[in-house]
């Protein structure tokens, strides 16, 4: 190999943390346009829901139990469980689920 | 617990006796996420392994960057011999959510809270730091990133480490079942709000539908477009359309 490891993983850490920083060093105020005030506002949600979906099923060995997880979860949040209880629920499911299914 | 995440404007006007307690909720919400990051980065060693990198090398690689897919893709560099600017080119195409995720924050924060405080909770985002993060109520309080940041970091390095340590997976069945912990958590902050807001359970349920239909392997090997592209094309599209057709007036969550 010509280029060192280190460098690389170094490059890595870099770019990628400058990414984050970046925006936060650049809007430092309120936005005040009402559109990107709005599209800021769907971003986290709909950037969590398009990773959660169709990946917990292709998460696990068995995409029906990663399906079923999925379900109970939007049930249990859906009912006021927090983070944690959910995130526990969904790990369980998979757990027992696929002792039978796989 | 979920009524603590969502009615509690007034910790805004006291910052510094909610301090101390924020960081350790940071903490308690970061729990899960470690241990969602510990399977996750102990196959990620598995991989590291292969590409040459040893246990230290993973440790401080993940320790500072904190990037799933885009120290997977890296790693393959490694094996590759790519050259730096392509490192640099795979490190902005698989983070570049993370732009718009650290552009949504910019907003989360108090007018007063210093730039260095915000240099340092930008470097915490993560998918699953920046979903808890968003999901404090009103202005985001730093302690809270910071504990979550504090419990979830060294295990998703420790994790790296072992999976090179090991060189072998844990039990299947293990790492199959602490591989929903993540979507769990995600689950968690993205119903809430969609049960109070229609506008928002709306967009939920078409991201989930189009996410579907795009990678499905016709259609994303037809658009010739990796996951990560595929999660920010989604998001800017979806996100927009939400925003022209029902704009959020957010002075009603502050």
């Amino acid at each position: 190999m010509t280029h060192s490891i280190w460098i690389y993983i170094l490059v890595m850490i870099l770019s990628t943390n400058l990414i984050r920083v970046i925006p936060l060093i650049l809007i430092r105020g309120q936005i005040s346009n009402r559109f990107i005030k709005s599209f800021l506002y769907y971003v986290p949600y709909v950037t969590l829901a398009v990773m959660t979906f169709p990946a917990i099923m292709e998460a696990t060995n068995s995409p029906v139990a990663g399906g079923i997880a999925l379900v109970l979860g939007i049930i249990a949040a859906w009912m006021g469980l927090s983070l944690f209880p959910v995130s526990v629920l969904c790990c369980m499911t998979v757990l027992i689920l696929e002792f039978f299914l796989v | 617990m979920s009524s603590a995440l969502h009615c509690f404007p007034i910790c805004d006007i006291m910052p510094f006796m909610k301090r101390e307690n924020d960081f350790l909720k940071g903490i308690r919400d970061g729990i899960p996420i470690g241990l969602g990051y510990f399977a996750v980065a102990f196959s990620l060693g598995f991989m590291a392994k292969k590409c040459g990198l040893s246990p230290f090398q993973g440790f401080i690689g993940s320790f500072f960057t904190r990037a799933s897919a885009g120290e997977y893709g890296v790693y393959t560099m490694v094996v590759q011999d790519a050259g730096y600017f392509a490192v640099v080119a795979m490190s902005l195409v698989t983070n570049l959510r993370y732009l718009l995720m650290s552009t949504a924050l910019s907003q989360k924060f108090n007018p007063e809270v210093p730039l260095f405080t915000r240099i340092l909770t930008g470097c915490c985002v993560t998918d699953e730091i920046f979903g808890i993060s968003i999901a404090y109520p009103g202005y985001l309080n730093p302690a809270y990133t910071f504990g979550a940041f504090t419990i979830s970091t060294p295990l998703w390095a420790l994790g790296t480490m072992s999976g090179i340590i090991a060189g072998s997976v844990l039990p299947d069945s293990i790492v199959s079942a602490l591989s929903v912990a993540l979507y769990g958590m995600f689950i968690a902050i993205i119903i809430p709000p969609s049960k109070k807001d229609k506008a928002v359970g709306i967009a939920v349920a078409v991201s989930f539908l189009l996410s579907y239909v795009v990678r499905r392997p016709e259609i994303s090997g037809m658009l010739n477009l990796n996951s990560g592209a595929i999660t920010i094309i989604l998001t800017i599209l979806i996100s927009a359309a939400a925003a022209c057709i029902k704009p959020h007036d957010s002075e009603a969550e502050k």
